[in-house]
């Protein structure tokens, strides 16, 4: 019995490898991202000065070797600051999607698995929050409670709650009706155990595309509201409130706005290789839904 | 189901949609903390300022019957006054409307004329240099923040090259081309973005029905190739593209909130943004219902749009 149901299983390890092989785009992503991941864990060591340390020797200073991504008005290495602003990307991206996946899949997985009533008690009020346009939801929140990272974490994850819910739901339906599902069923196995050991597995694929499409979203979310003064606020970094900064003095120092800048692209680029890589291999349809 | 109870049914079932939208933008004010009225007068504040602002705001009654009164202001257009520049709300919402509409219709415009062609050249030719050409718009249209491009454009082609206007707005009724040359640079920013979604999602459903018998069929019937593509394949194509640019009209609302803050077009964004930083709350409250009205007609007009042309998804 338990080889049986063992097959239902694709080997986890296995197929992330073969992912790989298989996709260009999703390797070129995943190196990406590993490497400014890293640079955000490991910006202390990697800096090239204090990122708030003020140089008043290198006011506006051009990129170079004391400066690779060169100064801003203040003497401030541009570089450093990049770093740091990585750290508030990537923990506003994490923590947002984190939150939206574990409440969103148990939300979709019942809805779809349970189906009838239960299903319409947990995607009407889903449907009505997707009803509403995403980035009313988030002015209006920062401007009531005041803006601040974490304001930032909460609202994208509500914003991404039905997104992940609805996702999760229809791959349970598609999965639900697989023969395996049936036989397990048919061999007495409980709708618990159906739902974690043979529908969970099999379905988490297209919600793990729309998380990675909507880690890169947060990033550009995160800073925006940050560059428009109701995201991040100084003195903590952030690469839109960098950019903010920067519109006042790019004139004499275009560096300030196109490193940071590049380094959101970066960022998003990343998180969109993999999503696209995953889905060319998981899910050659998937595009159209 | 007959296309009119679908119409009706679809209509009827916005109603809680915007109950709800309604009842969260009322709570806005209630749930600030502290006393709205001591944000909005701030050291000015007096008793008598303070009771004069309750009795506007009616924030002396019960909240059932503020709710019922806010709302039946808003229905008979009394929307409240700017608290700073004492204009009524629904003056400055005419004023800013205009220029968001203007803003959204020309990126959408603008990338349907890119995002189309070249998605359906991309798909014609899988492979090609059209195809090279619209991932990279789908891909870097994504991954480009809008503001950041909007910095870009106004770093390399206002400054740089002195053609366009950085920032500032002509009115259209003043002078079309200055107008013109004033929406220029912001809408292509926020074309940017809507053309990379609508050009993968050209390519992937012109890829999907150029596959189908009836493609295969209408060929071998030695129809031209201009034909096939356009008049059969195309038109079939259109459903998710067109459910697609429904669900983008958010987008292009929230994509403007950002644009016209950095462009300093005078929109209903730069004016959300600007209230919501001034804690301006019977702006915040007003803008952000408009927007929400917009949000709600745009995703019925595109289902209506979707069962018109697709007659299975009326059943469900």
């Amino acid at each position: 019995m338990a080889s049986t149901e063992a097959a239902a299983y694709y080997p986890r390890v296995l197929r992330i490898g073969e992912i790989l092989r298989r996709s260009r785009m999703a390797s070129a992503g995943l190196t990406l991202g590993a490497v400014l991941v890293a640079l955000a864990a490991f910006a202390p060591l990697v800096a090239t000065a204090d990122p708030t340390a003020m140089d008043f020797n290198a006011p506006f200073a051009r990129p170079g070797l004391a400066h690779p991504f060169g100064a801003d008005n203040f003497g401030r290495d541009v570089f450093s600051r990049v770093l740091f602003g990585y750290r508030t990307s990537l923990l506003v991206a994490a923590g947002s999607v984190g939150l939206a996946l574990l409440f969103g899949t148990p939300l979709g997985l019942v809805a779809g698995f349970v189906g009838g009533i239960t299903d319409h008690v947990i995607m009407r009020p889903m449907d009505a929050l997707m009803a509403f346009p995403a980035i009313l939801l988030t002015v209006s929140f920062a401007g009531v409670v005041g803006a601040s990272t974490g304001v930032l974490i909460v609202v994208i994850a509500v914003v991404y709650l039905p997104i992940i819910a609805r996702t999760m739901r229809a791959s349970t339906l598609a999965v639900r009706a697989e023969p395996f599902v049936e036989g397990a069923r048919s061999r007495g196995a409980s709708p618990l155990r159906l739902m974690a050991r043979h529908v969970v597995p099999n379905a988490m694929d297209p919600v793990l595309i729309q998380a990675s499409v909507l880690m890169g979203i947060a990033i550009l979310i995160e800073a925006a509201l940050s560059f428009i003064g109701l995201g991040t606020q100084p003195p903590h970094p952030s690469l839109g409130l960098m950019l903010a900064d920067g519109r006042d003095i790019m004139r004499d120092a275009p560096w300030v706005v196109i490193f940071p800048g590049l380094a959101i692209v970066l960022a998003v680029l990343s998180f969109n290789l993999v999503a696209d890589g995953l889905r060319d291999v998981l899910d050659p349809r998937g595009a159209l839904r | 189901m007959g296309l009119v109870r679908f119409f009706a049914r679809r209509i009827l079932l916005t109603i809680p949609v915007l109950v709800g939208m309604s009842v969260v933008v009322f709570l806005l004010l209630r749930l600030v903390p502290g006393d709205p009225a001591q944000v909005i007068l701030g050291l000015r504040a007096t008793p008598e300022g303070l009771a004069a602002v309750h009795r506007d705001l009616g924030l002396d009654l019960p909240w059932h019957r503020q709710y019922l009164h806010w709302v039946g202001n808003f229905l008979s257009g009394d929307l409240g006054q700017d608290y700073r520049s004492h204009i009524p709300v629904a003056v400055l919402l005419r004023q800013r409307l205009p220029v968001t509409l203007e803003l959204a219709a020309l990126s959408m415009l603008v990338s349907l004329c890119t995002a189309i062609p070249l998605g359906v050249a991309a798909a014609v030719r899988r492979g090609g240099a059209a195809d090279r050409a619209a991932m990279l718009l789908g891909l870097a249209g994504i991954s480009i923040p809008d503001f950041w491009l909007a910095i870009m454009l106004i770093l390399f082609v206002a400054l740089g090259l002195g053609v366009l206007p950085s920032s500032g707005f002509m009115p259209l009724t003043q002078n079309l081309v200055g107008n013109l040359r004033s929406m220029a640079l912001p809408s292509l920013t926020l074309a940017a973005g809507l053309a990379a979604v609508l050009v993968r999602m050209t390519r992937a459903s012109m890829l999907d029905v150029l596959s189908r018998e009836y493609i295969k069929f209408a060929r071998a019937k030695g129809l031209r190739n201009r034909v096939v593509v356009y008049r059969h394949a195309l038109r079939n194509a259109a459903i998710p593209i067109i459910t697609l640019l429904g669900l983008q009209s958010g987008y292009l609302l929230g994509g403007a909130v950002i644009v016209e803050q950095v462009f300093d077009l005078p929109g209903l964004g730069s004016l959300t943004v600007t209230a919501t930083l001034e804690r301006n709350y019977p702006v915040v409250q007003a803008t952000a219902l408009l927007i929400g009205l917009l949000f709600v007609v745009v995703n019925i007009a595109t289902d209506l749009v979707y069962g018109a042309l697709n007659p299975r998804i009326r059943v469900g």
